[in-house]
Formats: C-alpha cells, structure tokens, sequence
C-alpha cells in the first residue's frame, strides 16, 4: 500500500492498467479458491463500472476451470437515499437466467465506500430469489463505512478522506483502464 | 354645495377653472373661489364629461352575491361614470315595469350615479314572445334600451318586430350577436388556438351572421339598432358599411376587447373567460382602427361581476365575464390615447356623448359649458397604478388586468354637482 | 419534470428517459415479487371525475408496485356543483398530504388548474382531461410502437377517427413528432380541428392509401352520438368511409401493427376480427400502459438527471 505524497491539484495514479489486471486475475482466482469451484457461482455486477468487471472476472474464470453465468443487478430503484437527490435514470438489470435460488451470488462493484450501494444490492437480491451466499468483489475500497458492510475479495484497499475521490476508468466504458485519486472542487 | 373645479384641462385641451353650484356649470373661466365654495386642485387633471356605461350587470335583484345596485354604482363612480345601464339579466328577469322601476329606485337611492335599467326584449330572456316594452317605456324608469344581453335574439321574425315595436317611443334594441346553433357549449374563440386547447370553439362566424343579418333587418324597417360588445374584425367591417350606406346602425366595444386577445385562455384561468371570447391580436387591432375612426361609437365595459366559486374551477365550469367599470378609463388610455390612436375628445366622445346619445339621456355627455349640468370626472393622466382586484369596489373579483401596470387614475366624480367619487379636495 | 400535464412539458430527452425507464420497468416486474420499494411512504391519489375502471387500475397497479400508498377518489364534478368540486377536493387532498395526484377530468384544462391555482403542492399526473391531452397513453401507444418497430424516427403512424374530439390523438401527435415519426390523421372533416393544419403532421380525408404505407395505425373511438350532431349521417357510412374491416387489414404492410386506446366500438371504427387479430397490439397496450404509468410515478416523485454517487 503506497502512500505517495498528494499534490493538491494533479489527480494520483493509484492503479494502472497492469496493476488492474493482476488484481482482477488474484480476485477470480480467490473466487474460485473460496468457494472450491465455479460450481454455483453467479456474478453479478452493479452498473456502471461493476458489469464490465464482473465480466472480465468471468473471462479469467473461465480461462482457468469453467465458465460462470455473469449478468447485471441496478440497484436504483433500492437506494435508502431517494429522496435526498434527483431521481436518476435506471440501469440495465440482467439476472441470468437460471436465476439466483440456492447459488453463491458474487456481487462486482468498483469502489466500495459507505456501503449503501451494496446494501441496496442486498435488498434487491431479496426480490429476486434466496441465494445460498452472497458475497462481495471490489476493485478499490476507499473506508469510510456507514453500514456493516465489508469485501470479501479487494482489489486495492486506499485510504482516503472525503474530500478526495476516486475515479475508476475501464477501457470499456472511459478507453484506459486506470484508477486515480483526486481532490474534489467544492 | 358649490364646487370650485381650479385649473382643469377640459377634455386635455385649454385649462380652465369651473363653479358647480345647483347641479349646473354656473361659470367657466379664471375664477375666484367664492364664499363657501370647496375647492378642488385640478392642476395636471382632465376634466371629461361623466362617463356613460352603456352595457352593466349590476345583479340585483337574484344575484346579490356578486354585485348589488349600491357596489356596482359605487364602483362605477369610482371609474368616472355618472350613467350606467343595467343589463336586464337578473332574478327575476327585469321584463315588466315593476322590476325596471325596482331597479332604478335602487339606483337612485344608492345615489352613487343615475341607473337607467335596460328592459328585456323578451319574456323571460326565452326569446319567443315580446315583452311589455311599451309599459318600461312609461315607467319611472322611462326605458330606451331593450336587450336580451346574455342571449341572442335569434329568432329573425321576433327580431324584426322587436326593431319595429320600439319606433314608437324612440326606443333601440340592442342585440347580443351569437348565433346559438353556431355556439352549442362554446367556451373560446374558435381557431387554431382553440383546437390546441381542447375547448369548444365560437366562431366569429357566429357573431358576424346575426350583425349582418340585425343591420339589413334594421335598414328594412327603419328602425335604431346597437351591437353589444362587437369583438371580431369582420363586425367592425360590417358596421362600418351599415353606415356607409346611412343606416341607423350603433355598435360598442369593451375594454377588454380592445386589449386582451385569446393567448391568455392558454393559462386555462377562467378569469380570461368571456362572452363574446377574447379573440386574435387583429381582430384587437381592428376593433381599435374601428373605435379611432368612430365605426365603434361606444366603450362599454360589459361590466360582469361573477362570485368567486364561479370562477374559482375549470374553465368548463366557470361563467363568463369580467369586471370593467373601474378600469375601463385606464384600459382605453392605455390602449387608445397613449399610441396617439384616439384623444381626450375622442374618449369623450366614445364614452359620454354618444352612449349618452343612444341611451337619449338627455343631461349626460353634454359639453363642458356654462348651463350644462354639473356632471363630470376629473383624472389625472399621469397616475399609474398597478391593478389590485382586493382595491375593487366591487363585491366580485374577476378582474383581468390584476397585476398589471395601467395608466390613469380617476381623482373625483360629480353628477349634477354633487361629489359621489374622490375623498380629497 | 414537475408535473406531467400534456406532452409539451417533456423534451425529446425526457420523453425517451420515460420510455427506457418502462423497459427497466418490465425487467423488474418479470420477477416473482413484483413489488419494489422505491415509493415507499408516498401517498398516490386517482382523483378521477370520470370513470374508467381501466386507466385508473393501471395508475393504481403502477403506484402499488413501487410500494406507495393509493387513495382512489371517485369524485363526480357536475356543472350543477359548478366547480366546488375540484377545489373543495383538491384542499381535502392537500390536507390528507398527497404526494402525487392523478387526475382524470371531462374538462381541458383542469389538471392545469390543480397544478398552478396554488391549491395543492402535489405533483400532478395528467390522466386525460376533456379533449385537451393524455399523455401517458401517448407514452404507453409510443412504447408500444418501439417494442415492434424499433426506433421511431421516420416511421409512419397513421392515426384515424373523431380527431376533434379526441385528447389522444393531440398527444399523439406530439409525441410521435416529438420521436420523429411522421404522422398521417386521417377522418372526415367534420371530425378535424380547426387549424389542424399547423400541427405537426399531415391531413387526409381518406384512408386507404394512408394505410398502404403505415407502420402503425391507431384507431380512435368514434361514438354514436356524434351522429345526433350530425359529424356524420350514419354508424354505417362511418365504418365504410373510416372502419378498419379486413379489407383494409390486407392493405396494410405486413409488419404493420394496430392499436386502439379503448374502449372499442367493434363494429363502428374497427371490426371485431380485426380488433383480434395478430396485427392488433389493443391488449399489449394495457399491459405497457402499467409500464409507463410506474415509470412517470418514479421519475415525477423524485425529479430526473444523474448525479455523482457516493459508495
């Protein structure tokens, strides 16, 4: 974990592209490890930034032992914070189609911070079957939990304080995989 | 009590000073106040001959919620008229000279102005039997204007006698032009506008064929006809050649007819609602054209007070009509004399003489000369104010111009020298 | 979006956010539980004038399925309560704190009184006022359309009957314009506004070349009674000139859809075997209808536009 000096203004590289890369092989393997197998695995991940993840978890399990059923799980319409903004524009929902009864549900997110998104996740998974395990895969966790809400596979875990963010890109979505820190404009 | 009126523009023309005294205009000139006279600061005020409303709803009796003869006349002395005509449209209908001279007691008790009652052509407003004509024309009330206002006269053979009936005592008929068939359930002006909106369209049309129809029938039996409220370019057209060819045709025009065009019904508040309805920016244009040139002999305000919970709805719902006597003077120097369209004679022309003229009154809209009756308004033409309808005299509320910034303010108002509107000498 | 009260109110943007959010809609109510919490502890109201059992279910089913609380009022405004009614009921609302009100009125204009005569502070959803607009049907007809035609821009709707009298031939023609479709009302001219001629579409008198080329067509229901106006001189001569039989069916191109915003005349405008056939999507219609109804209740009670998330 580095700790590089923080320059006011220019944003800091905390992963590159190859630093993505190995994190994302280690977590599939984890996944893997953990629960001995692809066997009832499902990953699911909230959009954005979590689909093209999840999916390039997929890919790297696949490569290894066997391919894994990946879809998408918008959790908008579940957030405990509605009513304090604008109400946003939905996401795709994509739940494979042997569903998630009785499966090991490996939810994909990029950063985890509050934990409020993820526990939308949980409330929506409620709607839609009993998975057997629900488990929790991050590119980046940043602290800062307001719920008790925690990872089970971490890509990079960063401190920061909240005048900070953290910005994801991923070449499906920004064209460079690159994730940075930067100070917020107020 | 004699009045001194000190340094009046007599119908925005040379200034003048005036002695009221008895009712009458007993001097005229550079005055010294007399003993016992009140005086009246009229320097930067237009003195105009008291204003005749042709066309009221004062709603008494039967609809004493939204106006009474007492409000309504206090209103109208509060915009310079001494003379209104009530419309015949009450509860019940003032078709006898019982309810005309009820009436015009009313008025004349209340003594804020002189009400001559309108009588109602026919039975009821029903139009299909003729009303005792003759018997208001008699009354104390000594009617000249016969109206069904509110309904059309629709009936071409009733119509005819109604013109005919009245030449024995130099009475008018004047007709509400809307052809029924043509109107079932109309709510605006028909046009574009209305198809937009969804509500039911009346059409100009509608107007157009009953003047026509009026003017030719009063051509034929040579009898005096006036056009209530004319509001679209193609009846100024058709009175401007009724006269052309020398018939005894008269026709008026409102204020709001004169100002405010059919947009407004967009904002689905029926405060905009009236009968005949707002219609396009030419058809305002030519109803202005028409007033300047004297086509339109008349403003008459229409003046239509409505209780709150009928307007207070949709506009299905709501009844037609607006509020006028207060802010007719405004609305007419807004629109007329500021862009140099019409004068100060003009305006006192269109609004005292010739409404004076038709409804034969013979002590109002008279000249501003020593002899003449004591019967004037003094203004100040450079107020401005913004519309308040809680200012209103009124009992009502349905005004349109609320909150909007007009020009003029009426000081005081006299008739026959007696002061009946302005608290401050 | 503050209010929906007519088309006019959304942009080309907001409009297809309605129709997206109706597809995500349909996802989520695939699911066994079709129920998401999302309107929780909001009070929905039908306040409607006039009735219809089908528009008011589908605003109903559609508030239920975001977990709100749903109040029906059946609320009869005659002229003889001359227009108490709709003030008198929108205080009482005010006072119950509804969030949202739906209302149905045989007056134009009426939800625009609700929404801007400072009676209320509820967002207002038009459901159909007088011959004015109605635009979730425009939304849930549009929907329809794109499920079967894709993209709507440069598609051909021909939409044909009583245009004069018809709110949702008005917000049709706003919203397929809006979309980019090019629109074709078709009806005798009895049955067409004046000043037709400036909306955004094209006029005929007749209906059977229109058919030739249209991907879709929407018949409106035409009543009897307009004949006692004399609109046109018999139910006979109508559905001849104006019906959809099978005849005209054939004329259509085959991947040309029919809908109809209900209640049907069978017989009069459309004729039964059309009304069930395989190119009618009148029951599909219904169905979407509770789609975009969720979708407008979602994005009225809480606005629109992205803001930047915190995890």
């Amino acid at each position: 974990m580095s700790h590089a000096p923080r320059s006011g203004d220019s944003p800091h590289v905390l992963l590159s592209e190859t630093d993505i890369a190995r994190a994302l092989t280690r977590i599939g393997h984890e996944i893997l490890e953990r629960n001995k197998g692809a066997g009832d695995v499902v990953l699911l991940g909230i959009p954005r930034r979590g689909v093209p993840l999840a999916r390039r978890l997929a890919e790297r399990i696949a490569a290894v032992e066997s391919s894994v059923p990946v879809g998408s799980l918008d959790v908008t319409m579940y957030r405990d914070d509605l009513r304090m903004r604008p109400a946003r524009a939905l996401e795709r929902t994509d739940i494979p189609a042997d569903g998630v009864d009785d499966k090991v549900v490996v939810v994909v997110d990029d950063v985890l911070y509050s934990g409020r998104t993820v526990r939308a996740a949980l409330t929506a998974l409620d709607d839609i079957g009993r998975p057997r395990a629900v488990q929790l895969a991050v590119l980046v966790d940043r602290g800062h939990r307001e719920l008790p809400i925690r990872a089970d596979y971490v890509g990079k875990n960063v401190p920061t304080s909240r005048a900070e963010a953290v910005r994801v890109q991923l070449r499906e979505t920004d064209d460079v995989d690159e994730v940075v820190l930067v100070r917020e404009e107020r | 009590m004699t009045v001194l009126v000190r340094g009046a523009s007599l119908l925005g023309g040379p200034r003048a000073d005036l002695l009221l005294d008895r009712g009458v205009i007993t001097e005229l000139g550079h005055l010294s106040a007399p003993a016992g006279a009140a005086v009246v600061d009229a320097d930067g005020l237009l003195a105009l001959p008291g204003l005749v409303d042709l066309h009221t709803h004062l709603r008494e009796p039967g609809r004493e919620d939204a106006e009474t003869v007492e409000s309504g006349t206090a209103a109208a002395a509060a915009g310079g008229f001494t003379a209104v005509h009530a419309m015949a449209n009450t509860e019940p209908v003032a078709d006898t000279a019982g309810v005309v001279e009820q009436v015009w007691r009313l008025g004349r008790d209340a003594g804020h102005c002189d009400v001559h009652p309108v009588g109602a052509v026919t039975v009821g407003l029903a139009g299909r039997q003729l009303a005792e004509l003759g018997a208001m024309a008699e009354s104390a009330a000594r009617v000249r204007v016969f109206s069904d206002d509110g309904h059309c006269v629709s009936d071409a053979a009733l119509m005819r006698r109604a013109l005919e009936y009245v030449k024995a005592f130099d009475g008018v008929v004047a007709q509400h032009a809307q052809e029924p068939a043509l109107t079932a359930g109309a709510q605006m002006n028909e046009g574009e506008l209305s198809g937009r909106l969804g509500l039911a369209g009346w059409p100009a049309v509608a107007e157009e064929a009953i003047i026509a129809r009026d003017i030719l029938l009063a051509a034929h039996v040579s009898s005096r006809v006036h056009i209530c409220h004319v509001s679209t370019a193609g009846a100024v057209d058709l009175v401007r050649w009724a006269k052309a060819k020398g018939w005894p045709v008269t026709a008026e025009a409102t204020p709001h007819h004169l100002m405010l065009t059919e947009d407004l019904a967009a904002t689905y508040d029926p405060v905009y609602k009236v009968n005949p309805p707002l219609r396009s920016a030419e058809d305002v244009a030519a109803l202005q054209e028409g007033l300047a040139d004297g086509t339109i002999d008349v403003v008459a305000t229409d003046h239509a007070p409505h209780p709150r919970e009928a307007k207070d709805c949709e506009w299905a719902s709501a009844a037609f009509g607006m509020l006028g006597l207060e802010t007719a003077l405004a609305v007419v120097q807004h629109t007329m004399v500021e862009p140099g369209k019409l004068d100060w004679a003009g305006v006192a022309d269109r609004m005292s003489v010739r409404p004076a003229r038709i409804g034969r009154l013979p002590d109002h809209g008279r000249p501003l000369e020593v002899g003449e009756p004591a019967t004037l308004t003094l203004v100040d033409p450079t107020a401005r104010r913004t519309v308040q309808a809680a200012d209103s005299l009124s009992r009502s509320r349905n005004i349109p111009y609320a909150g909007l910034s007009l020009p003029g303010a009426v000081v005081a108002t006299f008739l026959r020298g007696r002061r009946t509107f302005g608290g401050r000498a | 979006m503050q209010h929906l009260l007519t088309i006019a109110d959304l942009d080309r943007e907001e409009a297809v956010r309605i129709l997206d959010t109706a597809e995500e809609m349909a996802r989520l109510t695939d699911r066994a539980i079709k129920k998401l919490p999302t309107l929780r502890g909001r009070t929905v109201v039908n306040l409607f004038f006039e009735d219809s059992t089908r528009t008011r279910t589908s605003f109903e089913l559609a508030a239920k399925r975001l977990s709100a609380d749903v109040i029906n009022f059946s609320a009869k405004g005659s002229s003889v309560s001359k227009g108490e009614s709709l003030k008198d009921t929108a205080l009482t609302l005010e006072a119950m704190g509804a969030d949202a009100i739906v209302v149905r009125h045989s007056a134009s204009g009426a939800p625009h009184r609700l929404a801007h005569a400072g009676w209320v502070s509820a967002r207002i959803v038009n459901a159909g006022d007088g011959t004015h607009a109605h635009p979730t049907q425009a939304l849930l007809d549009a929907f329809t359309m794109r499920r079967h035609l894709g993209d709507l821009a440069g598609r051909r709707v021909v939409i044909v009957g009583d245009v004069l009298h018809s709110r949702v031939a008005r917000s049709n023609v706003e919203l397929l314009s809006l979309l980019g479709a090019q629109v074709t009302l078709v009806g005798p001219p009895t049955l067409l506004p004046v000043g037709v001629e400036s909306w955004p579409c094209q006029v005929s008198y007749e209906l059977d070349p229109a058919l030739a080329k249209a991907d879709a067509v929407t018949m409106l229901r035409v009543q009897h009674e307009r004949m006692a106006a004399s609109f046109f001189p018999s139910a006979r001569e109508y559905a001849r000139r104006y019906g959809l039989d099978s005849g005209r069916l054939r004329l259509l191109p085959d991947h040309a859809i029919v809908l109809h915003p209900g209640p049907m005349n069978r017989g009069m405008e459309i004729t039964a075997d059309v009304a069930d056939s395989d190119r009618s999507v009148i029951v599909e219609q219904v169905g979407n209808g509770v789609l975009v109804r969720m979708a407008v209740l979602y994005l009225l009670l809480g606005g629109s536009g992205a803001a930047e998330e915190d995890r």
